[in-house]
């Protein structure tokens, strides 16, 4: 609260916030679901967003509450289930990780409503095979402020994968705050995947931070492919040694929908790897914001990164600002980065032309190809070849087709 | 010429020579063999003076001149050439503006005053004839976009051009078809001399062909295995390495 | 290397420092005093002191109107912090606003220029006689806040081209500067552009009539002299319909301990199918290895490319001041023009650079080039800052960028903050930046060719900053390739 009222709501004048008005985003008078009244709605019976070919757990947050229908699971190896449980059972693990991300008043606003959010622990050594999923659920008959939490634990040697799928299930008008802390410990592997499926009303204020340390290895991506407002700030800082990086981000914008990423990799230890990939594609009057700094410091030489941002405007009133920073205070580094803006080759959508292919069906084409490479940075097969599908759909049939799930279109509750 | 005497040397940390024993005298042809990472590389790395390399023991001199002591460019100018297996690649930086300021950068060192203009690039359209190099690829930059074979040429032009006593030929056969490797070798047969000698460190047989070794080395695991005459690389080319490791070094 | 001589005028410059002016000496050599009668306001900032500029000037009303809004409206804002460099709180009551070191003479009413003033500009290799001037270059020599010789102006004159100082044009054209002085940058455009319209002494005025080719290189030389004066120059380009011209600017300044501010603005107009080059080769007194001293060079330069097919071309080439702060920019509002940027930037021991470019696409089809090298050795930070915009109504717009970061030690830090704003879906950006220390590989290939170290990263700093020396203009091009091995001096340890 106290830094809350110390540095104000970020502004427009503030460069990290540069692209998003944050004031405007939290004008509307949201509801708070302060006296947590159970919501009369079970998920699991209505809602199912499972990846075929994976076994996963799925658990389920509606609005910022942490689904009763939820299996915990605490079997010493593996912890998956509410903080506030969490904090009962593990008090000194959790007071150890919990809110150590150094945030801004965003991330202090949303301290100070959480209610509840999910914990993930993998135990030194443990391997979880399972896709652990959370899903995350946008509810309510009147505008809704949901104040979501999630804490990643990866003990030293950890593997697990985490898909994080964001859906609407309202037509009202909504803002969530979100803070993701992850901590990677030493040779931990996290593959961490969040993907934005909801609808124009439906506003994200997330704020994500990764604690790498000696050769941890991190796959970070985000896929959005219907939102209103989304601000997602992902910091990710190597602490140690050999550590390693591959965040991949695709936007599918459309609307008046508003997808900033603001992206900081800090490199405070000498070889570490960072390897970024944004990719955009803009239509209807959307606006699409990108900033990624790299940074290095002077201790972390031999740091090698490559950050590559781009973005198409197939629509004339659809507009993009990028921002790829390089900010390098060690000598002995590879850094490159690249940025490009711009349409649909117009050769080749003739070439197809020519063989016969629909200029509309030429473009849907060449958007998925611009969408495919980010796809392919998707390790686990299964999940790779379900987003290929969402996002193939997504381009085919518009808006909230994700053809599985029995809420798609946004059906009030 | 060239005395090594006992050399070890590291690379981050790692001892990679383990004492190497090595003389060529004036108009000698040497010819360095043996398996990837036995050293050989590395050996030609410590006499030009590569500061990625430590040497950990030993000495080497150069016409009785403590060699080590030198700094990489004075023992270019003392005379030491090599001619590199992947040459680097100068951005922006012309081939005729490298070797103008490495030529009087010699004449410096020799108190001698620069090179005029004119004298320089008679001196360029000599030697570029003599290796058979494009006049074209003088006025690129230093081996931007050079294709293999025009890189190794143009290593042997600038040879031509330093007119050193020693040469060390680093795998310039690697990379080259039967008909560049020919010119190569005819270019640095040209500039032989009975006062110049070279090392020439190679995988094949073919490149010993065209360039008559006198003594052939081959190195194993850091040091030097066996020694003899170009009859040994013959054996090499047919049974391998594998037979020497057997065998003792010589000493 | 010359003694600096004290001006009886000016307070003694403290002894105690010798040694490193002695070593610094070696690397700058522009850093001598001029001993000039020079006549200089007391330091200070006011509307009063604004009213005297004017008046010493002979300004008329509305030029004094002018200045005095922008006075106004300067005394309302901050200086500005987001550049990355540490740029102090500047004393503005400090610093002396106007000198003249045409001293008395200029009042006594003689033509001819102090033998000392030839001299010096003899010495910084600008010759004021026209006679031994570098063929077809016309020269506008300012020292301080004056304007000492404009060179060649009469054989301008006959091709009704207009090479003068400003002071010289607001007399003899007034139309024109009226018309065109603020209109490319508005004096409310940031903190230093306000604080220059208020205060701004002498610069270069230039008038490229229609159809008009311009037949020499045109170039200003700016020297500061004076001691705690600072500097605001103005130039003023209009290269008319159809016209042709190219301009360089050269800048140095003595070595003092105390640091000196430069605070100028370059405003041009190009109109349709004209062209304008403008180079720059700035090398003003970067400080002592310790980071004491030095020029605080932050300027606003800006193009306005009005017309269709107008092209404009900055080329810079910044080895010089302690802090620089400088945006040459495009605003690319006729349909199919066309502007380019190319930059080499050298900061060593503890300079800072931020700068960069803006390229602001208004009109159709028009295209922009962007090419940086930065180049970072000693304690220095050397940061790129750009923006590329394309406008709703800038359909069919390219703009590629490259920008390169080349790091001389583990000390130095290199940035690049590009900004891409795309508002409409028929334009092409591009952007590629790299970072990279300076190669051992590189350094070692020279060596084993006898290429001693200190030689071969002058030959690879060339080498690597050619694109952007290619531009420069012949004369030029030499000077700057000199001028970047010196820069780099004792950079490699």
């Amino acid at each position: 609260m106290d830094a809350l009222i110390a540095s104000g709501l970020p502004t427009k004048k503030d460069e990290r916030y540069k692209y998003t008005d944050i004031a405007a985003a939290l004008e509307p008078d949201f509801g708070l679901n302060l006296s947590r009244l159970p919501l009369s709605f079970d998920p699991r019976q209505t809602y199912r967003c499972r990846v075929p070919g994976l076994g996963s757990r799925v658990h389920y947050v509606v609005g910022d509450s942490v689904a009763e229908s939820n299996v915990i699971v605490d079997d010493g190896r593996l912890f998956v289930g509410p903080m506030v449980e969490f904090a009962q059972r593990y008090p000194d693990l959790f007071r150890a990780y919990y809110n150590k991300v150094e945030g801004d008043s965003l991330t202090a606003l949303n301290t100070m409503l959480v209610q509840d959010g999910i914990v993930i622990r993998v135990a030194k050594g443990c391997k979880v095979d399972d896709l652990l999923q959370i899903v995350n659920l946008s509810v309510g008959n009147v505008p809704m402020l949901a104040n979501r939490r999630q804490l990643i634990i990866m003990e030293q040697g950890a593997e697990a994968s985490i898909l994080c799928c964001n859906h609407s299930a309202t037509g009202c008008n909504n803002l969530a705050t979100e803070v993701v802390e992850g901590y990677l410990a030493n040779g931990s592997h996290l593959q961490y995947y969040s993907v934005e499926e909801t609808s124009d009303n439906c506003n994200l204020l997330n704020t994500t931070a990764f604690m790498q340390h000696e050769g941890s290895n991190l796959e970070y991506g985000s896929i959005t492919l219907n939102s209103g407002l989304l601000r997602r700030s992902v910091k990710i800082e190597f602490d140690g040694s050999n550590a390693q990086t591959t965040v991949s981000g695709l936007v599918l914008a459309h609307g008046t929908s508003h997808i900033d990423n603001n992206l900081l990799v800090a490199h405070n230890a000498p070889l570490c790897r960072s390897d970024i990939l944004y990719k955009y594609v803009l239509d209807g009057s959307s606006t699409g914001a990108f900033a990624g700094k790299v940074l290095v410091n002077a201790q972390a030489q031999k740091t090698d990164s490559q950050e590559t941002n781009a973005n198409l405007c197939v629509s004339p009133s659809a507009r993009m600002f990028t921002q790829p920073m390089l900010e390098i205070y060690a000598d002995d580094v590879k850094c490159n980065h690249g940025s490009t803006v711009g349409q649909l080759d117009d050769t080749a959508l003739f070439y197809m032309a020519q063989r016969g292919i629909t200029p509309e069906e030429g473009r849907l084409l060449l958007q998925q190809s611009f969408a495919w490479d980010v796809l392919q940075r998707i390790d686990l097969l299964p999940l790779r070849q379900r987003l290929i599908h969402m996002v193939e759909e997504r381009f085919r049939r518009g808006i909230g087709a994700c053809g599985d799930c029995v809420m798609c279109g946004g059906n009030e509750i | 010429m060239l005395e090594i005497r006992n050399i070890h040397a590291s690379v981050e940390g790692k001892e990679i020579l383990k004492g190497i024993n090595l003389t060529v005298k004036a108009g000698e042809v040497h010819v360095l063999m043996g398996p990837n990472g036995s050293g050989k590389s590395t050996l030609s790395n410590v006499i030009v003076g590569n500061p990625q390399y430590t040497v950990t023991a030993g000495t080497i001199t150069f016409n009785g001149r403590d060699l080590l002591a030198m700094p990489p460019e004075d023992r270019s100018h003392e005379g030491i050439f090599m001619s590199y297996q992947q040459p680097v690649e100068i951005p922006g930086v012309s081939m005729n503006n490298f070797m103008r300021a490495a030529v009087n950068a010699k004449r410096k060192y020799q108190g001698l005053p620069p090179i005029g203009g004119g004298d320089f690039l008679k001196m360029v359209k000599e030697k570029r004839e003599l290796v058979g190099l494009d006049a074209d690829l003088t006025r690129r930059s230093v081996n931007e976009g050079f294709s293999g074979g025009e890189k190794k040429r143009n290593e042997i032009f600038q040879m031509a051009m330093l007119e050193p006593q020693l040469a060390i030929l680093d795998e310039t056969d690697s990379g080259l078809d039967v008909d560049a490797l020919r010119i190569v070798a005819e270019g640095f047969n040209r500039l032989r001399t009975p006062q110049t000698a070279a090392i020439c460190i190679t995988h094949y047989q073919r490149m010993l062909d065209y360039i008559k070794p006198d003594i052939v080395h081959v190195m194993l695991d850091g040091r030097i295995m066996r020694t003899g005459g170009p009859d040994l690389a013959y054996r090499i080319e047919s049974e391998g390495f594998d037979w020497l490791k057997e065998t003792t070094p010589n000493s | 290397m010359l003694k600096s001589r004290v001006k009886s005028q000016e307070p003694r410059v403290k002894n105690d420092n010798t040694f490193v002016r002695d070593v610094a000496n070696r690397d700058y050599e522009y850093g001598f005093t001029t001993d000039v009668e020079t006549e200089v306001i007391e330091c200070g900032l006011s509307e009063e002191v604004v009213r005297l500029i004017s008046q010493k000037k002979g300004e008329p009303d509305w030029l004094l109107d002018f200045r005095l809004k922008a006075f106004r409206h300067w005394q309302t804002m901050e200086q500005p912090s987001w550049a990355h460099v540490e740029l102090p709180l500047i004393d503005y009551q400090a610093i002396s606003y106007y000198a003249d070191p045409r001293g008395r003479k200029h009042k006594s009413g003689r033509q001819e220029i102090d033998p000392e003033l030839e001299k010096t500009f003899d010495k910084l290799g600008i010759p004021l006689n026209e006679r031994l001037a570098l063929s077809g270059v016309a020269v506008d020599a300012v020292m301080d806040s004056v304007s000492v010789k404009t060179t060649f102006k009469e054989k301008l004159a006959e091709k009704g081209i207009i090479f003068c100082s400003i002071s010289e044009a607001v007399g003899k054209c007034p139309q024109l500067v009226r018309q065109y002085l603020g209109s490319v940058v508005n004096y409310r455009d940031n903190f230093f552009a306000a604080l220059n319209s208020a205060v701004f002494s002498d610069g270069s005025f230039v008038y490229i009539p229609k159809g008009v080719r311009c037949p020499m290189e045109l170039s200003t030389y700016f020297r500061i002299n004076a001691i705690n004066t600072g500097q605001f120059e103005r130039t003023l380009i209009v290269c008319d319909e159809g016209g042709y011209v190219s301009y360089l600017e050269g800048c140095t300044a003595p070595m003092r301990d105390e640091n000196q501010l430069h605070a100028a603005i370059v405003e041009i107009v190009v109109q349709k199918d004209a062209e304008v080059k403008y180079s720059t080769v700035q090398n003003w007194y970067p400080g002592d290895k310790e980071g004491k001293g030095g020029v605080y060079n932050l300027v606003t330069t800006r193009g306005l490319l009005k017309g269709e097919r107008s092209r404009l071309s900055w080329t810079q080439v910044e080895t010089g001041s302690a802090i620089t702060w400088k945006y040459p920019s495009c605003i690319l509002q006729g349909d199919d023009s066309i502007a380019e940027f190319y930059s080499v930037a050298v900061t060593n021991n503890h300079q800072q650079a931020d700068t960069g470019t803006k390229m602001v696409h208004l009109g159709r089809n028009t295209r922009s080039t962007i090419v940086s090298k930065g180049i970072s050795a000693g304690h220095s930070q050397n940061s790129y800052r750009g923006l590329v915009k394309m406008s709703d109504k800038a359909g069919g717009s390219r703009n590629y960028s490259s920008c390169d970061s080349l790091l001389l030690s583990d000390t130095c830090g290199a940035h690049t903050f590009p900004y891409i704003d795309v508002n409409n879906d028929s334009s092409v950006v591009e952007h590629e930046a790299t970072t990279s220390k300076i190669s051992e590989e590189q350094l070692m290939y020279c060596n084993q060719r006898g290429i001693p170290p200190e030689e071969a990263v002058a030959l690879i700093v060339n080498g690597y900053a050619k694109d952007v020396l290619s531009k420069l203009p012949m004369e030029f091009a030499v000077e700057a390739q000199k001028l970047l091995s010196v820069s780099l001096e004792g950079s490699v340890g």
